[in-house]
């Protein structure tokens, strides 16, 4: 038996992502779709090598409209899966049911689903199943992913139905109906040769879809002819058929609704909805309430839980470099290996792979967030405030995320639905101060500045915000001209989170995160120890300053007078902190040759006044991003040339920033 | 009276959508078409994107993509049953 694809489909927030998890368990594997960077998922049902599912992105109808429907769109017509699996949120089956009747034009053999059936239990209201299979004449399975009710019939009828030939039941009527069968007898030819589904065909032909019209290869005199039917049709009901099939398949909703679909009183969810909301986006007290829950957030990730971890991780990748080095030493391995193994790929994933537990716990809360439904809530409130700087309100995620790690921030902006905000908020992201620049800020601050530590640090971050909106708006008149796209967002009823996805959520966030400082991250800090430990004969040095990279340091020593630091120290750790940007510390540490804290102390000190180590503050506050950051904001864009051009600019302004910063100061004191 | 210009707790019915390509039908899909019943929720502590009520779920909109959208007040929330009388209009003007 050959292989089977089959399409799961659906709204967004109607549980697909419990389902697919359900269905396929543990064994899912993440892609992309070609040539986008939408993720794809792929699992077998059941661990049943024949079944290949995919998740499609949340959608709501299959208009063209934003990135997620084209690439949904183009699946089901060129992957042409052998059966779709819509997947319809019962509680909010109105507008659920508007997907499925587009569905129903493209051939194919789809199992209509029908989620959150414990809740409508609940709520007293009564669906009339075998009424809506006939109706629609599509198998149809109530089922409650979360409580994993009705799984185990999906399967089953997936095994019945599949490659059984499909006529999906024509629920057009009155001179829509007619209006199509018109259109349909004009192109019926055409399609047939592309195999393509006719009457999905028929509906790009009347909405005037210009790439169909070229992949059909319609004559001019063919459209003159669509467009004199439509026209007619227009006329006699007085309305446009925009209006007038969306209106058609709207009315055939309600028929089913009025049918098979018995409401006593709305749904439990939705009352606690009702009263959670009016306190969450409370007229004066949303705001407010954000901010706390964040800042509870940022103070659980960073300093509770997340340090703790992140020391202990940290201890435990020294003791593994330690206990290696003795093995080698032992086996009398020569030095430039043993140097290479500890110095460079174990010192570089300690420094990458201590960012691990802060990664995992960020990201619980942020898919509890996204789980329950807040972030909706969160995108509605401050919409109004980005839309200023040019963005919308789902951007203020991905720049929260921003003050953990941009890593994920830059994956996070991936739910953004235009490419223009998407690209906007990348580069901004990184000007939110994350947490790898914490160890930076806290060295300088413990040598110039341990009086005043809470004022600096809310300077930097405010510098961070400031530069973020600066940029932000010049951006938007310069380059990004036009308005975000337009903000039509459902608020979908609170929900308990369930363990199960928020576990796998986390668990492919930290798997993207490990593979990366297995790849990328690893090479770059290799050629970081190549270049601190060789000169350019190519030996070894006993001491760091007399190699490639401290010459490459002192070189670009000049360049960074103008903002008040001229030693090569302070450049060559600027260059290691572009690996990720503790190095900045750690490399310092060993260029001064410090053996313990005063001694640091001492030796910043000679370094830096106070005035220029807060203008190499700002510049590691804002300069180029790190290498993972890098890496993914490339893999994000699908292109090395934008990528590049984003860090040269952020480079560009952290260098302005700094430089005004210094001048102002040394105009002040 | 557009869509933007209704006060919080007000049912209207929708009488037409304006506006061009595909933001209009975008709106038109999320079920914003005639004759569709809508309450006004909330507004945003901002002052913009509006909170609203439709065919069971809560949609929220910006304010200047509301003014596209044409209204008539209500008085009362209709049951759903009297809500579409319009429809056996539609069906008559259609089925001739």
């Amino acid at each position: 038996m050959k292989k089977r694809k089959i399409a799961l489909i659906g709204n967004q927030n109607c549980g697909k992502t419990t389902l697919f998890n359900a269905l396929t368990g543990s064994n899912q594997h993440i892609g992309n779709f070609p040539g986008v960077t939408i993720e794809q998922k792929k699992g077998y049902i059941n661990n049943d090598k024949h079944y290949e599912l995919i998740d499609l992105p949340g959608i709501y109808s299959l208009t063209p409209y934003t990135l997620d429907e084209i690439v949904s769109i183009q699946f089901l017509l060129e992957d042409k899966p052998d059966l779709i699996i819509n997947i319809v949120d019962a509680t909010h089956i109105e507008r659920n049911l508007y997907l499925t009747l587009q569905l129903m034009e493209l051939n194919i053999p789809i199992i209509l689903v029908l989620n959150m059936m414990d809740e409508i239990k609940e709520s007293e209201t009564v669906i009339d199943i075998e009424k809506l299979e006939n109706y629609l004449q599509l198998p149809v399975i109530p089922i409650s992913a979360s409580q994993k009710e009705g799984i185990d019939y999906i399967v089953k009828t997936i095994d019945q139905i599949i490659d059984k030939p499909v006529r999906h039941r024509d629920l057009a009527y009155g001179i829509m109906k007619r209006t199509i069968e018109m259109i349909s007898s004009i192109i019926e030819k055409k399609v047939c040769q592309q195999h393509l589904p006719l009457r999905y065909c028929t509906m790009c032909m009347i909405e005037n879809n210009q790439n169909m019209l070229q992949q059909l290869h319609i004559s001019d005199s063919e459209q003159k002819q669509i467009k004199q039917i439509t026209k007619e049709m227009e006329k006699k009901i007085q309305t446009d058929c925009d209006v007038a099939f969306i209106q058609m398949r709207y009315s055939i909703i309600e028929n089913i609704c009025q049918q098979c679909i018995f409401r006593k009183k709305e749904t439990k969810g939705q009352f606690i909805s009702d009263k959670l909301d009016s306190f969450f986006i409370h007229r004066y007290f949303g705001i407010p309430i954000f901010i706390c829950i964040m800042l509870v957030i940022f103070y659980f990730t960073f300093s509770v839980l997340g340090q703790p971890l992140q020391d202990m991780m940290e201890l435990f990748l020294q003791l593994l470099t330690q206990n290696i080095g003795h093995f080698l030493e032992s086996y009398q391995v020569s030095n430039w290996l043993k140097c290479l193994i500890c110095d460079g790929i174990l010192a570089g994933l300690t420094s990458v792979l201590s960012f691990l537990p802060v990664i995992v716990i960020l990201f619980f809360f942020l898919s509890l967030l996204e789980d329950s439904g807040y972030m909706a809530r969160v995108a509605f409130i401050m919409d109004r405030a980005l839309r200023n700087i040019g963005l919308s309100g789902k951007s203020i995620v991905p720049m929260l995320i921003g003050f953990g790690c941009s890593v994920p921030a830059i994956m996070a902006t991936r739910t953004l639905s235009s490419p223009r905000d998407r690209k906007l908020t990348m580069i901004l992201i990184p000007f939110m101060s994350c947490s790898a620049k914490l160890p930076i800020y806290g060295m300088i601050i413990s040598a110039f500045f341990p009086q005043k530590a809470a004022v600096v640090m809310i300077t930097i971050y405010c510098i961070g915000i400031f530069v973020a909106i600066l940029s932000a708006l010049l951006l938007k008149k310069t380059v990004f001209i036009g308005d975000s796209v337009p903000f039509l967002l459902e608020l979908p009823t609170y929900r308990m989170p369930t363990f199960r996805n928020v576990f796998l959520n986390i668990y492919d966030k930290a798997k993207e995160f490990v593979h990366k400082a297995f790849t990328i991250i690893l090479l770059s800090s290799v050629i970081v120890w190549f270049l601190q430990s060789f000169n350019f004969q190519l030996q070894m040095v006993e001491e760091s300053s007399q190699s490639l990279l401290a010459y490459i340091g002192s070189f670009l020593t000049p360049v960074f007078r103008p903002l008040g630091f001229d030693d090569w120290r302070a450049t060559t750790a600027l260059i290691t902190g572009i690996t990720a940007k503790e190095s900045v510390v750690s490399t310092l540490t060993v260029l001064t040759a410090s053996i313990n804290t005063t001694s640091f102390h001492n030796a910043l000190i000679g370094i830096f006044t106070p005035l220029s180590s807060f203008s190499f503050l700002v510049f590691t506050l804002l300069y180029m991003p790190c290498i993972a950051a890098f890496t993914t904001m490339k893999k994000e864009l699908n292109s090395w040339r934008q990528a590049i051009v984003i860090v040269l600019l952020q480079s560009t302004i952290a260098y302005i920033v700094a430089y005004v910063v210094f001048k102002l100061g040394s105009l002040l004191i | 009276m557009t869509l933007d210009h209704v006060k919080p707790n007000t049912v209207v019915e929708i009488i037409q959508v304006n506006g061009t390509g595909l933001l209009r039908r975008r709106l038109l899909e999320m079920g914003l078409i005639p004759y569709t019943q809508v309450k006004v929720r909330k507004v945003a502590p901002l002052g913009d994107p509006i909170e609203i009520f439709l065919h069971h779920y809560v949609l929220t909109l910006r304010k200047q993509d509301a003014a596209k959208i044409e209204v008539r007040e209500r008085t009362v929330y209709e049951k759903k049953e009297d809500s579409f009388n319009w429809k056996s209009k539609l069906w008559e003007n259609n089925f001739i």
